[in-house]
């Protein structure tokens, strides 16, 4: 029921909160004196609360670098940590100023929600684990099995694309939080736990013997997961996608936290640029000129918060691949700051 | 609205304006505070449809014929991979009326028990059904939930393991298998046998009473009807040619197929309502039977009935006055609080508008679906404990 009261109040907030969407969001974040960000309830590697509640993890890191831009302190940051389905109402009614949860971008999502998506901070896939009693090595292997997974994620979408289009049967078995999925699965409710690749590999560490468990080699979806805003405010939609796009620029000029003073000295134009010591790429966002330096110095390169959170050294031990930079063969590209 | 006047209504509206009269007066206030209301909510809606517009955000029904491309794990209607997000609403309606009904039948029952029970003159029955009574009413419900449902999933055993009976049972932490009877050419002999029997029981009890009225005498009215409505389709069935054949659970890779399932989310939500709202009807009931005079039970004793005949005949009809308007509360209770079935996976009217929801984006229209259905169930609920109330209610000559 509380869920439910949850749901009517946020809906007619959005009824009656009036023009919400098109007051500048920076306004609003300056007045509050931080950035509202909405988070899960509890990803490792992506965003989870350690037991002093404090928030890490690659998607806190982008709520963090806008924290940075904006105000110069990365802490400039508080966290509304959401269920799948409560995230989009939650943007839409103006209860975050910016949802950064493993979300992944899809069309359905980027138009009639009315929502933008700024960016992509992990390319990922849906994937399948099992028991490793099992057996299998395939999930075409897997027709007639209990699945369990979130509702509100494309995640129950693709498992019934895919079970349909290989004339599969399907027990798909749906809860809202996650930590009941992990639960129901580990109870052995379901063969099979399905949801971005990344997510398996984090939820695994919750499991009573995760080493009792495989992920199957097949990936059956696209699921580039970014943060993302609400439509009719460009300056903030421009302001998010930047400070991301900074971190991935850092990286592939060699920036880091480490180096950020340094490389203050640096006679590379696009180094000078970026550090806010050539042109005025802030003020045209409406923040500090030294925005990006602040990004780097407090949260640092995108390498970092990928190499810091989820990367080989952390437990989730996820390799770059396609998310290397694209002068390495991966996808991460940002445009130029000039 | 205003009573009348004492005086004759002819000489006051002569003297001053109409305003004067109370009687007008109070049908403009009720004009305006109308006026206002409408004029408030159609703001609303207007203002809301403004700023979804001006959001980009999707509106209006159109979405409920598109294809929703998930399915619930249980659905009384069948449904496929393309079916529409109205359909799967319909299912999710149906789960919750399904829990709904089950769970009030089966609270009925194990509160009258455990309300009985507590006023037992038994030392240890009391003291177990109080406890039960305080333990259960102060745990919140959707721990109580977790607990059913994780209680019976780790209890039960994997498909390969299953508990069988008779070979043609199963029991695993997939659900309860059970054949599914398929009804052929002939089987309609049974239904009408069916017919009649219930109508036969109608009328064996309807002569039965009207019999011990006029003449005092007894007739087990009650197991001659049972006798009816089951003998009566029997037979047709064995005359008709034994024309029901079942289709069997069988075990086939992960699972068992075919048969009848019930799922053990349907267990886990039934389990925990029952207990839950068990506890707050067997309090309601104790209270109505306290509230019958001691006396009635002393007449009756002194009239040589037993305490078993006392309480079913003297007690409890009298009760039933007290009980039924509370006992209508905990009924829409329940009804409302199986809306927290998403926490374990059952898909309810809940769970299924909040992935629609999701899919869709559209939180008002989904939010005014579940506002209409649990409206609907609770009104109609109460339409119809507010006739059985009426039905007993003390009739004075
Ligand atoms: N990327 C998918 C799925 C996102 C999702 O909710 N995944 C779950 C399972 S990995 C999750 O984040 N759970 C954490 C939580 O609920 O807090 C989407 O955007 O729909």
């Amino acid at each position: 029921m509380k869920k439910v009261l949850i749901s009517v109040l946020m809906g007619s907030a959005m009824a009656v909160g009036a023009s919400a969407a098109s007051a500048a969001t920076l306004d609003d974040v300056k007045a509050k004196g931080a950035v509202q960000c909405g988070v899960s309830q509890g990803l490792p590697g992506f965003s989870n609360p350690d037991d002093q509640g404090n928030w890490t993890g690659i998607d806190v890191d982008v709520c963090r670098a806008v924290a940075a831009a904006v105000f110069g302190d990365a802490k400039a940051v508080k966290y509304t940590p959401l269920s799948a389905k409560e995230r989009f109402t939650a943007l839409q009614s103006s209860e975050i100023d910016l949802l950064s949860r493993n979300t992944t971008w899809t069309m359905t999502r980027d138009t009639s929600l009315g929502l933008n998506f700024a960016g992509v901070n992990y390319y990922d896939g849906q994937g399948f684990m099992v028991r490793k009693s099992l057996g299998i090595t395939s999930a075409l292997e897997l027709d007639g099995a209990s699945v369990c997974t979130n509702t509100g994620t494309t995640t129950e979408l693709n498992v019934t694309d895919y079970f349909r289009s290989h004339n599969m049967q399907l027990e798909l078995v749906q809860f809202e939080k996650s930590d009941e999925v992990v639960q129901a699965y580990d109870s052995g409710r379901c063969d099979v736990y399905t949801t971005d690749a990344s997510g398996l590999y984090a939820q695994r560490l919750k499991l009573t013997n995760p080493d009792e468990h495989v992920v199957l080699p097949e990936i059956i979806s696209k699921e580039p997961l970014g943060p993302v805003v609400r439509q009719g405010d460009d300056q903030w939609f421009n302001i998010v996608k930047w400070s991301l796009f900074a971190m991935i620029n850092a990286e592939e000029l060699g920036v880091s936290s480490a180096n950020v003073d340094e490389m203050k000295e640096s006679t590379n134009p696009a180094v000078r640029r970026l550090l806010g010591l050539e042109g005025a790429f802030g003020e045209a966002l409406g923040i500090p000129n030294d925005w990006a330096y602040q990004i780097v110095k407090q949260v640092g390169n995108y390498a970092e918060i990928f190499d810091n959170n989820v990367g080989p050294d952390t437990p989730l031990k996820i390799s770059r691949g396609v998310n290397a930079l694209w002068s390495n063969g991966g996808f991460q590209y940002a445009p130029p700051i000039r | 609205m205003a009573a009348k006047p004492h005086h004759s209504t002819g000489q006051t509206s002569t003297k001053g304006s109409i305003f004067n009269d109370p009687k007008v007066r109070g049908i403009i206030y009720q004009l305006v505070l109308v006026a206002g209301l409408v004029y408030f909510f159609w703001s609303i809606v207007q203002n809301a449809a403004h700023n979804l517009e001006k959001q980009n955000i999707a509106s209006g029904f159109g979405f409920i014929e598109n294809t929703a491309g998930f399915l619930p794990n249980q659905t009384l209607i069948s449904l496929s991979a393309t079916s529409t997000y109205g359909q799967a609403l319909l299912a999710g309606l149906l789960n919750t009326l399904l829990v709904a009904v089950i769970g009030i039948i089966l609270a009925t029952i194990v509160g009258f028990v455990m309300g009985v029970a507590r006023l037992s003159n038994n030392w240890v029955v009391s003291k177990l059904a109080t406890m039960y009574i305080e333990i259960v009413r102060n745990i919140p419900l959707l721990l109580q939930l977790f607990f059913w449902y994780f209680a019976v999933l780790r209890n039960l055993p994997n498909p390969k393991d299953s508990s069988n009976l008779f070979g043609v049972f199963h029991l695993n932490n997939r659900g309860l298998f059970m054949p599914r009877p398929i009804f052929e050419a002939g089987s309609e002999a049974m239904l009408v046998a069916l017919a009649v029997g219930i109508v036969g029981a109608i009328g064996v009890s309807i002569w039965a009473r009207k019999r011990q009225v006029k003449t005092g005498q007894r007739f087990p009215a009650f197991w001659t009807g049972l006798g009816l409505i089951i003998l009566l389709p029997v037979l047709a069935y064995f005359l008709s040619g034994r024309p029901i054949s079942y289709d069997y659970a069988e075990l086939k890779g992960f699972n068992y197929k075919g048969g009848m399932k019930v799922i053990p989310e349907f267990v886990g939500l039934t389990l925990a309502l029952t207990i839950y709202t068990g506890a707050f009807i067997a309090e309601i009931v104790r209270a109505g039977i306290l509230a019958v005079n001691h006396g009635q039970t002393e007449a009756a004793h002194a009239l040589g009935l037993r305490n078993g005949p006392t309480l079913r005949l003297v007690i409890i009809p009298q009760a039933m006055r007290v009980i039924i308007p509370p006992l209508t509360s905990q009924y829409l209770n329940l009804t409302k609080n199986s809306s927290l079935a998403v926490a374990i996976a059952y898909p309810d009217i809940v769970s299924v508008g909040g992935t629609v929801l999701n899919q869709t984006g559209q939180a008002i229209e989904v939010i005014a679906v579940w506002m209409i259905v649990y409206l609907s169930i609770s009104l109609l609920t109460s339409i119809l404990m507010n006739w059985y109330n009426r039905s007993i209610a003390l009739v004075e000559r």
